[in-house]
């Protein structure tokens, strides 16, 4: 199965990259990832700061900034996974360190 | 000799009752698909019907049922192009072979339990999946027992089936380490099962579901509905199930044991509609096998030295159940009970249910002080049962005035007609 992981929190803890890898959560996560083999791509997303949103309404494009949606949790990464089934999906989310503060929403991939 | 209708309906009736979760199940383990599973059990048990007048009845129904049950599928899968191919890629027991010996059949009701109350799923739907696939209640059933239409009720399974399909919620007896916690989510989806039947005593969803006429029809005091009734007795069949299939699991039998106790006691909780107290019930007709049996049940749990707020409540339960009269309750016991369970299971409720046995055992003004303490958190507010249990506590000690005016609130508060008649006679006696 191929899960989506929308890795979700309030921005209000914003480590650097740097910051990020020396995370020891962080690569406790990579490793269980790279041991399991199941990430099939992954991507940290900027702050909703530097987010752009369009949207076509008769015909005319409309461009705002800021995120899509108003909502406290906001999409801060995007994990692909190949894993088993939910349960797996549900273990790997759980060793995230947005987990802990924010959200992981588990999406399963149309196939 | 060939056995009579009535000898094969009450055959297809018990084994229906006894077996269709287990058919259901091993189908489902050895196809992956529910529907397919459920259809070919419903037509298994047509199939039943129509033959055992004139072959006999099998010597293992269930046996015969899922060996039946199966070659339907495989018959339904050959006819098509794409189950064709799924019946290739299906690993395990060839199901396209002709015979099974009975004891080659795995139980895997186990594991249909626990996809059914598999976390990812809404609540409403684990409970729905659950009576509908192991219990065998029918779509307008369970619609009618929750007091919803039957489409809304069909929709909720559709869209949890194809979940579980869709989103990957595997088959299975979850791991050691997840088995705890999932475990825990069985237990309340089966002890909700049970509450929502055990309740309706009360009668009053039943009045908003089909008219207050139907009181004026049937007298005052009719109150419970079959279908909702049905509810608890399902879920006492479901948690003897998984007690048998879970033999070294303690809080299995530690919420079978508090379901018994409760249902010991069902009859004597209303008199013509009216709420009972538990001071007040004639204990006379009490259950007195339930209540042996769930005693019993909750020793073999205890035994096993594994703790937990089911068998806290039993127990709780059970020193009610035993108690010759209020006066003679072991109130200690029960005070300790559940500061118990205020401490694995933490809730206001639990803490009003604490404050009242502590009255009980060391005086009214130690309980109603703890009353008072609840009561100004402002946890319980809205509960119509911390004003009640107020009132009688002031009552007792004698502060009349207080007393009607916390009666006068929780009769504010109460949620069914049977508990406001209760309140308003308390009123008017003081």
């Amino acid at each position: 199965m191929k899960y989506a992981l929308l890795i979700c929190d309030d921005e209000t803890i914003s480590p650097s990259q740097a910051e990020l890898a020396a995370d020891p959560v962080h690569r406790a996560w990579d490793a269980d990832l790279a041991r399991r083999g199941a990430e099939v791509f992954g991507a940290r997303l900027r702050p909703v700061a530097d987010a752009t949103t369009i949207r076509v309404r008769g015909g005319e494009t409309l461009v705002s900034d800021g995120p899509f949606a108003e909502t406290k949790d906001l999409v801060g990464g995007i994990v692909i996974l190949e894993c088993a089934d939910v349960d797996e999906a549900i273990e790997i989310a759980a060793g995230h360190p947005w987990a802990q503060r924010g959200c992981v929403e588990i999406r399963p991939i149309w196939e | 000799m060939t056995p009579s209708w009535d000898e094969v309906r009450a055959a297809v009736e018990a084994a229906y009752r006894e077996e269709r979760g287990q058919v259901v199940a091993t189908l489902i383990g050895l196809f992956g698909d529910w529907d397919l599973a459920e259809d070919c059990a419903q037509e298994a048990y047509a199939g039943a019907l129509a033959t055992w007048p004139r072959d006999g009845i099998p010597a293992r129904p269930g046996a015969w049922l899922t060996t039946t049950a199966r070659n339907r599928a495989t018959d339904r899968l050959r006819r098509d192009r794409v189950g064709r191919t799924k019946l290739r890629q299906l690993a395990g027991p060839a199901p396209s072979s002709e015979r099974t010996e009975p004891d080659e059949i795995p139980d895997d009701r186990l594991r249909l339990i626990f996809t059914c109350c598999h976390p990812a799923l809404p609540f409403e739907a684990r409970v729905a999946l659950t009576l509908r696939t192991l219990g065998g209640l029918s779509t307008a059933q369970i619609a009618a027992a929750f007091l919803t239409s039957e489409p809304t009720m069909a929709k909720r399974l559709v869209r949890a089936k194809r979940k579980i399909a869709e989103a990957g919620i595997p088959y299975r007896v979850p791991p050691a380490e997840l088995l705890p916690a999932r475990l825990a989510g069985v237990l309340a989806v089966l002890y909700l099962i049970f509450n929502e039947g055990f309740n309706e005593a009360f009668g009053e969803g039943f009045n908003e579901a089909f008219g207050e006429g139907f009181n004026e029809a049937f007298g005052e005091g009719f109150g419970e509905p079959a279908d909702r009734q049905a509810l608890t007795a399902e879920a006492i069949h479901l948690a003897r199930v998984l007690v048998r299939l879970m033999p070294g699991e303690a809080e299995p039998r530690g919420l079978l044991a508090l379901m018994l106790l409760h249902e010991a006691r069902r009859d004597s909780r209303t008199v013509a509609g009216v709420l009972v107290s538990l001071a007040d019930q004639d204990r006379a007709r009490w259950d007195r096998r339930l209540i042996a049996e769930g005693v019993a049940i909750l020793d073999e749990a205890v035994a096993l030295r594994r703790t937990g707020p089911y068998q806290m409540q039993a127990a709780i339960a059970a020193c009610h159940a035993t108690a010759p009269d209020t006066a003679g309750t072991d109130w200690r016991q029960i005070a300790a009970l559940y500061a118990a369970l205020a401490r694995v299971a933490p809730s206001p409720v639990v803490e009003l249910n604490h404050a009242v046995a502590v009255a009980m055992a060391d005086g009214i003004p130690v309980g109603l002080a703890r009353v008072e303490e609840l009561a100004a958190s402002g946890r319980l507010d809205g509960y119509y049962l911390l004003p009640a249990t107020r009132a009688d506590l002031l009552r007792r000690v004698g502060r009349t005035t207080e007393a009607a005016a916390a009666y006068r609130e929780a009769l504010r508060l109460a949620p069914t007609e049977a508990e406001r008649r209760y309140l308003a006679a308390r009123l008017r006696e003081l």
